[in-house]
């Protein structure tokens, strides 16, 4: 078990970027990647773990960044918003009106990535599963839904075509 | 047009691939080294008595600057009542009141000293209904309220916990009731609750030292603080300079005047220096304001064909602890108390009553989803009453162009056609929506529809602007004062440019921050005006700057004016389109193959204000203030387990004439959201309260709005009669849609358990509750 006490000194792989920031034990990831690392896509909207507006990739797994220390990404593998590239979820969010105001979106884009990465054929349960993890209130979901099953599509065309 | 962006089109939103990059900066996102930051102490207590406010051990605490009590600040703040002082003083009045704030270096510092703050309370017995507050025995909440200052359309009555009664009273109701075949009253009851917007309020304060005072904000009124930050601090008009980002949603929620006042406060008490203050998510559903709550009597008399005579209405809002905008919202209920019905005698009186809960600001409907949930269920009972189907009874009611509203102004041609609408929804839903289909396992299958009506609830003078300037390429920019929360009228506004000058939409830029002292005045981004308004003022931008361009273009090309056309990116004559010249050529000025220019620069401008508003008779409300009326008509099919009061909503319709539908995408867009939200509103969301007042439901976890998976289908339908003062004949949409949700769905459960559903929210267990007490 490593213990951490007072100012340390620690670094954070983020966005396949090495960078070595001085936090205190109790401050979470998402206050120092948004206040000392400059990532501010991953949002605060509750600090409670309700909304999913914070939500980042830890070695590939959804996790709600105001939930976890700071410490405890030490040697993972962190990926934001800002560590998307012209994905297809992304497309997919932009043509099928998947965001309004635009404050859920990055936790909403990084739970679906995560989910299409795990499994593109995951049905609609599944997908209820995942994305009832985070909160919209300006799309009454349907514009989510819609991206979410474009990007599945895109997906598994770009899978068969490889088999 | 020469352009495929125009009018009619659905385009992706300007801000798109920075919204799903990360890369849009709100409010909360700002932080520079020399920010300090801000944190709240709040009341645990609903009503209660500050008898000591021990601050020593906070202050001296690592990197304290300042701490704020009320006894720092003798003035009240208020936007049409100033009965609010920016942190509790000497008494607390609602859950979850701010009672002290500190200022540190960090945030962690802040938040610390504030938990170390001791307050003493004396508690008192809160009041938690407005039929309470207005009982003999209740004691007075604001007892000061004689000298409160207020706006002269509102009525408070000092002395009572009336913050503001709005009369209605036309034709003769008394006799209307007398000579009536059939009369039905109904009794109502909706819990104030919250926006949720996903993003908490944030405001930033710095006072420099040349006096100019910059606040930061998530704001959809950045007008109404500069204007207000005036009026209580006495800062001259030109030196406060607010800026809106984007807002990561807004809902009437951060309408208004928030957290501005007590940020440039705390910035005053550290020297001017930068102070970010941001709600917790805790802070913001109890400390901020939320959602309007409601008590309503309602009466309804008709004749035996169905047609409504009369209608005798008292609405109680429940306002919580301060008026803030509630007492306009209680004002808006009564300007449209009917509903869209026709009702030619009425006796409506709608308070805004002070209790100790949280308190209300606008909320998305501004009163209206309040009111339409009574009138609704009224609707449903009295066809029940008549036997007769409530989407006859409705259709024969539904208020036409030519008929007077509830205040006496004459509806005009530009009125929406709400028939129309109830025929669609009622084709939308299959039709038959009085039956009740017979499932197995104690199921039924259940609809309920509901019409719905809303004018903008603003001043008699709200106004808008545009200013488009250009660039060398011959593409423009447009800057207005409308906020960009997540509605998309930006670009909506772009496509009216492109539409008008024949410029790709790709090619209008769109200034997306809004600064109080470079964009152009624009009352307020609420009401669902931002299109109307600020698209009138748009296009007249765009005629101002085609005359100019036509003014070079004719030197230049020795053509007369009126002989140019502009259009494609160029400004020709139509006949002879090879006499022309390129925007790019012209819009910074001519230049001759000498050298010689002339001109400069094309820089069209544009206003709007709203004409011939009034405000109501105090004694009847007779008036005009309804600028125009947006109407439409919403239903929804249900699946209901009488065994378990489980539900499912699996379709959710709405037909609603817009005017016009400038962006199919975006409209759609706006109304599903709304029908999301009044469906989180009817069955699931409102405060929760113990005895003592305490809200136990005030954290997102318990505080439960739709998720993901909840949603129904949803269908959506646009009528478009024209709104002839619109631009293209657009009219406002962004709200209307939540409006008709309540009643629709509390229409269908109420058929579906046999007994009026009138209590929001309709929780499974209510309905089960009911269903259980009927079949006994």
């Amino acid at each position: 078990m490593i213990h951490y006490s007072g100012n340390v000194s620690i670094q954070l792989n983020v966005n396949r970027e090495i960078h070595e920031v001085v936090v205190m034990p109790q401050d979470t990831l998402l206050r120092v990647m948004r206040e000392k690392i400059g990532y501010t896509g991953p949002k605060a909207g509750c600090e409670n773990g309700d909304c999913g507006a914070c939500t980042v990739l830890m070695d590939g797994k959804p996790v709600k960044a105001c939930l976890m220390l700071a410490v405890e990404a030490v040697g993972k593998e962190v990926l934001t918003v800002e560590g998307l590239e012209d994905t297809e979820i992304q497309k997919a969010f932009i043509s099928e009106g998947g965001f309004q105001c635009g404050f859920c979106t990055a936790g909403f884009l990084m739970n679906a990535f995560a989910l299409l990465e795990t499994n593109p054929d995951a049905d609609e349960a599944e997908k209820k599963d995942w994305l009832s993890a985070n909160l919209c209130r300006c799309t009454g979901y349907e514009g989510i839904e819609k991206a979410l099953t474009l990007a599945q599509k895109r997906i598994q065309e770009k899978n068969n075509n490889k088999r | 047009m020469n352009t495929k962006d125009g009018i009619g089109t659905s385009l992706t939103r300007k801000e798109s691939l920075d919204k799903v990059s990360g890369r849009v900066i709100y409010g909360g996102d700002n932080m520079t080294p020399q920010m300090l930051y801000a944190a709240q102490k709040t009341s645990p207590h609903a009503h209660a008595k500050i008898i000591k406010i021990d601050t020593e051990k906070a202050k001296g605490m690592k990197g304290i600057k300042a701490i704020f009590t009320g006894d720092d600040y003798k003035d009240n703040l208020g936007l049409y009542l100033c009965d609010k002082p920016p942190v509790a003083r000497n008494v607390v009045r609602h859950y979850g009141e701010v009672v002290a704030a500190v200022v540190a270096d960090t945030y962690a510092n802040a938040t610390a000293a504030a938990d170390a703050i001791a307050v003493e309370y004396e508690v008192m017995k809160p009041i938690l209904s407005p039929l309470e507050a207005l009982s003999d025995d209740a004691y007075t909440i604001h007892e000061e309220m004689g000298s409160y200052s207020h706006i002269k359309p509102i009525h408070p009555e000092p002395g009572t916990n009336v913050a503001n009664r709005t009369k209605i009273r036309k034709g003769n109701p008394t006799e209307a009731f007398k000579s009536a075949h059939v009369t039905i009253e109904t009794f109502v009851e909706i819990p104030p609750g919250d926006h949720v917007a996903m993003e908490p309020r944030v405001a930033i304060a710095e006072i420099k030292k040349t006096g100019y005072v910059h606040i930061l904000s998530s704001t959809q009124a950045p007008f109404v603080v500069k204007g207000l930050m005036h009026q209580f601090f006495g800062i001259d008009q030109g030196k406060i300079i607010v800026k809106a980002p984007l807002i990561g949603g807004g809902f009437g929620g951060k309408a208004g005047i928030q957290l501005e006042g007590l940020a440039y406060l705390l910035s005053q008490k550290v020297g001017g220096r930068p102070v970010k203050l941001v709600n917790t998510r805790e802070e913001d559903l109890t400390g901020s304001p939320g959602h309007i709550g409601l008590q309503a009597k309602i009466k309804i008399a008709a004749d035996a064909e169905g047609k409504i005579m009369g209608m005798d209405m008292d609405y109680y809002f429940n306002s919580g602890a301060y008026a803030d905008y509630a007492v306009n919202v209680s004002r808006a209920a009564a300007i449209s108390c009917t509903g869209p019905y026709y009702v030619p005698n009425i006796r409506c009186d709608s308070m805004c009553v002070y209790t100790n809960m949280p308190f209300a600001t606008a909320y998305r409907g501004f009163g209206h989803i309040e009111m339409s949930f009574a009138v609704e269920r009224a609707m449903d009972e009295l066809a029940n009453a008549l036997k007769m189907d409530p989407l006859e009874l409705r259709i024969k009611n539904g208020i036409k162009p030519h008929d007077t509203t509830p205040v006496q102004s004459v509806l005009n041609e530009s009125t929406g056609d709400i028939i129309k609408c109830f025929e669609e929804v009622g084709a939308m839903l299959g039709g038959d929506i009085g039956a009740t289909q017979q499932l197995e396992n104690n199921t039924v299958r259940v609809k309920g529809v509901t019409g719905l009506w809303k004018a903008p609830a603003m001043p008699t003078n709200t106004d808008a602007g545009a200013i488009l300037t250009f660039n060398s390429d011959g593409s423009c920019n447009l800057n207005t004062g409308v906020v960009e929360i997540g509605q998309g009228t930006k670009t909506g506004l772009a496509q009216i440019v492109s539409e008008r000058l024949g410029i790709p939409v790709d090619k209008v830029h769109v200034v997306m921050e809004v600064d109080t002292s470079v964009s152009p005045s624009d009352w307020a981004t609420a009401a669902s005006r931002g299109l109307m308004m600020a698209g009138m003022a748009t296009l007249e931008a765009c005629e101002d700057a085609e005359n100019q361009i036509k003014e070079i273009a004719s030197a230049v090309l020795r053509v007369p004016k009126r002989d140019l056309k502009v259009d494609g990116e160029r400004v020709f004559v139509p006949d002879e389109p090879k006499i022309g010249l390129n925007l790019s050529e012209v819009v910074l000025g001519y230049v001759y193959p000498n050298g010689n220019a002339i001109y400069g620069q094309v820089i069209g401008s544009g206003k709007y204000i709203a004409k011939h508003l009034t405000d109501l008779d105090p004694e009847t409300g007779e008036g005009h203030p309804d600028l125009e009326w947006t109407l439409g008509a919403e239903g929804v099919e249900i699946e209901v387990n009488l065994n378990t009061g489980k539900y499912k909503i699996l379709k959710a319709v709405c037909c609603i004439d817009v005017g016009k539908v400038i962006s199919p995408a975006l409209a759609r867009g706006q109304i599903v959201g709304g029908m999301a939200m009044g469906m989180g509103y009817t069955t699931m969301e409102g405060f929760t309260f113990n005895d003592r007042g305490q809200v136990t439901n005030g954290v997102l976890r318990d505080y439960k709005i739709m998720r993901y998976g909840d949603e129904p289908e949803y269908q959506v339908k646009f009528l478009e009669t024209p709104q002839q003062d619109g631009p293209y004949g657009a009219r406002g949409l962004g709200e209307q849609s939540v409006i008709g949700m309540p009643g629709a769905i509390a229409n269908a459960l109420s058929r579906a358990v046999g007994k009026g559903m009138n209590q929001i929210p309709l929780t499974p267990e209510k309905v089960w509750k009911t269903s259980m007490e009927v079949k006994r």
